[in-house]
């Protein structure tokens, strides 16, 4: 467990690494000078002359070597300046902090709902294997798989929506806002969790504890929900940490679908406006989130798992 | 195949889909481009079955038009994941060492993205073009098959026959190519079948948000963002495209899992 922790919290440098490099190599792919962008939004739109282009240059390091711009951008974002929307002037940092909560809480939220979803039905799926409920249980894993979260939150808003007129179709700010965008994210995760916690379950009810367990009289509720769930919601857990990169990366769909105002829909907007410098701090904040994210969600499941406790291997 | 219907089905649908695509321009469909403004938003009728879309073109004709968009740019991208995967996966399970290494940490770090976020940076940075979607989905999708890649390669490298055709003077080029590739091929049509319907959703998504097609070319993500703000009035126009990829993911995801379940008789199912 120790060496594991160690080793893990060894590479995480080099990924933070890794990752603030190929983020910073994104905005040199990017068409446009950031001078000239800058200069021309100070001058209302007015090109600039090619002599303050220049000067803007050299003031802005942006002559300077590669590896000394990188360090530059790089000693900077450590301490939270991501540099200034080319658009607005403002702090890129502080726009992504201000909007962060509102994605979290969409993808929370959705992650909850597929969780809360999912495992019961993947277990009453896996308990009456071969009825009618575990067929329809397949189909809605096979439909989720299928169903991507931009079509199934305009089909939700026709729905429950336009349709029906029960909910908001955008918005924000109240529980009913929240609830068909977590829905129409959550959708394709509930049912891969599902799908999962099916396959676990059966796998588990086949050990020979699981035999023990039912041969010392037991009831079947007690075998299933007290011996088999415990360990056969390990897998389960693996899966959350890319489930929640899925999940932050569906957001960015369904934000600009029902106006919601997280960094998805900031990042959107920084796209269509050539602002590439928000795309460059989206990505490393999203990155370092989910490389947290997953660390937090490997360590949880060491600590989880018994067998792992002493060092003995996993097979 | 024959006792699976769901494997059945698939293979239908993918069949059918590509079947029809590639027939497109011989069938008697409208232009899929005209503009006529008059004929905007119409219902469905005999001339135009799904009805027309906010420009007045025939929404059945973008659509069947647009599964010929969709299915040549998911089989490009994955050409270009298969071979940038295969490359860096044989190298790296073949030579193992130091390479092997250096390889594998440019893998673990393309993972440390969640890919639609990579894939929505790269493609918005590029900017808006179907190539540049597919060059986003290759970006984000080959280094996970490069892992895969890489540990059938490695477990190959030791068998037998490697050996054998080691001993009678094979080029290391020619053990992977020819002898290891073969031996691994099986598996690897299960892992690209599965993957089609990934690629699918990655390129309409992409569209979806403006960054893949542009108009007029059809293209079911594209058809989908367009619908949204007619869905009131005409919600055909949303629905038509929303099953359209709904089918096709459906189709690719239950032909890969027949072939796996053909392939590896001992899968779970």
């Amino acid at each position: 467990m120790q060496s594991y922790l160690a080793r893990r919290l060894m590479t995480l440098p080099l990924l933070l690494l890794g990752i603030s490099i190929i983020s910073f190599m994104l905005l040199n792919f990017a068409p446009g000078d950031a001078a000239e962008i800058t200069l021309m939004r100070q001058n209302g739109g007015v090109a600039p002359s090619p002599q303050e282009v220049v000067e803007l240059r050299q003031e802005l390091g942006l002559n300077d070597p590669l590896p000394i711009r990188y360090g530059r951008w790089v000693s900077n974002a450590v301490r939270g300046d991501l540099g200034e929307s080319y658009r607005s002037g403002d702090s890129i940092a502080n726009e992504l902090l201000r909007r962060l909560p509102a994605t979290l809480l969409l993808a929370a939220t959705a992650l909850a709902l597929a969780v809360a979803a999912g495992i019961p039905l993947g277990v009453l799926a896996a308990v009456n294997r071969g009825t009618w409920l575990d067929t329809s249980c397949r189909l809605l894993a096979l439909v989720g798989a299928a169903v991507p979260s931009y079509v199934m939150a305009p089909v939700l808003m026709l729905f429950f929506a336009v349709k029906l007129g029960w909910l908001p179709a955008v918005g924000y700010g109240s529980p009913k806002n929240l609830l068909l965008p977590a829905l129409a994210l959550s959708f394709g995760t509930m049912a891969q969790l599902m799908r999962l916690t099916r396959a676990s379950v059966l796998d588990v009810l086949g050990q020979d504890y699981i035999r023990t367990a039912r041969a010392k009289g037991l009831s079947e509720r007690s075998v299933v929900w007290g011996h088999g769930l415990k360990s056969a919601l390990l897998p389960v857990v693996t899966v959350l940490g890319t489930s929640t990169g899925f999940l932050l990366g569906g957001a960015v769909i369904i934000e600009s679908i029902f106006g919601w105002p997280g960094v998805g829909q900031f990042v959107i907007q920084g796209i269509s406006q050539r602002d590439y410098p928000v795309v460059q701090g989206f990505v490393l904040y999203m990155a370092v989130a989910f490389l947290l994210i997953n660390l937090a969600v490997d360590v949880s499941y060491r600590w989880l798992d018994p067998r792992l406790h002493f060092g003995g291997k996993f097979n | 195949m024959r006792r699976d219907p769901g494997s059945f089905l698939g293979f239908g649908i993918v069949a059918g889909v590509i079947l029809v695509a590639a027939l497109a321009p011989l069938l008697p469909l409208h232009d899929p481009t005209h503009l006529d403004l008059q004929n905007r938003l119409l219902s469905p009728s005999f001339e135009f079955p799904l009805g027309t879309d906010h420009l007045g073109r025939d929404e059945l004709s973008r659509l069947i038009f647009g599964a010929r968009t969709t299915l040549l740019m998911s089989a490009a991208s994955l050409a270009i994941i298969m071979t940038l995967a295969s490359t860096v996966g044989s190298l790296s399970g073949y030579y193992g060492g130091w390479l092997d290494t250096v390889l594998m940490m440019v893998v673990d770090l393309m993972l440390a993205f969640p890919s639609l976020i990579l894939g929505v940076a790269v493609a918005g940075i590029l900017g808006p073009s179907l190539i540049n979607v597919m060059i986003a989905v290759s970006v984000v999708w080959w280094a996970s098959h490069a892992r895969v890649i890489r540990g059938m390669v490695l477990s190959a490298r030791n068998k037998e026959y490697v050996e054998g055709a080691r001993a009678i003077g094979a080029s290391d080029g020619r053990i992977v190519v020819y002898h290891i590739s073969r031996n691994i091929v099986g598996p690897l049509v299960v892992l690209v079948t599965l993957d089609m319907g990934w690629i699918i959703l990655g390129i309409a998504g992409l569209s979806f948000l403006g960054l893949g097609a542009q108009p007029p070319t059809p293209e079911w993500g594209a058809m989908l963002n367009d619908s949204r703000s007619y869905m009131q009035t005409s919600p055909i126009l949303l629905l038509a495209p929303g099953s359209a990829i709904f089918l096709l993911v459906l189709g690719f995801n239950l032909m890969g899992d027949g072939i796996r379940d053909i392939l590896d008789p001992t899968t779970y199912r």
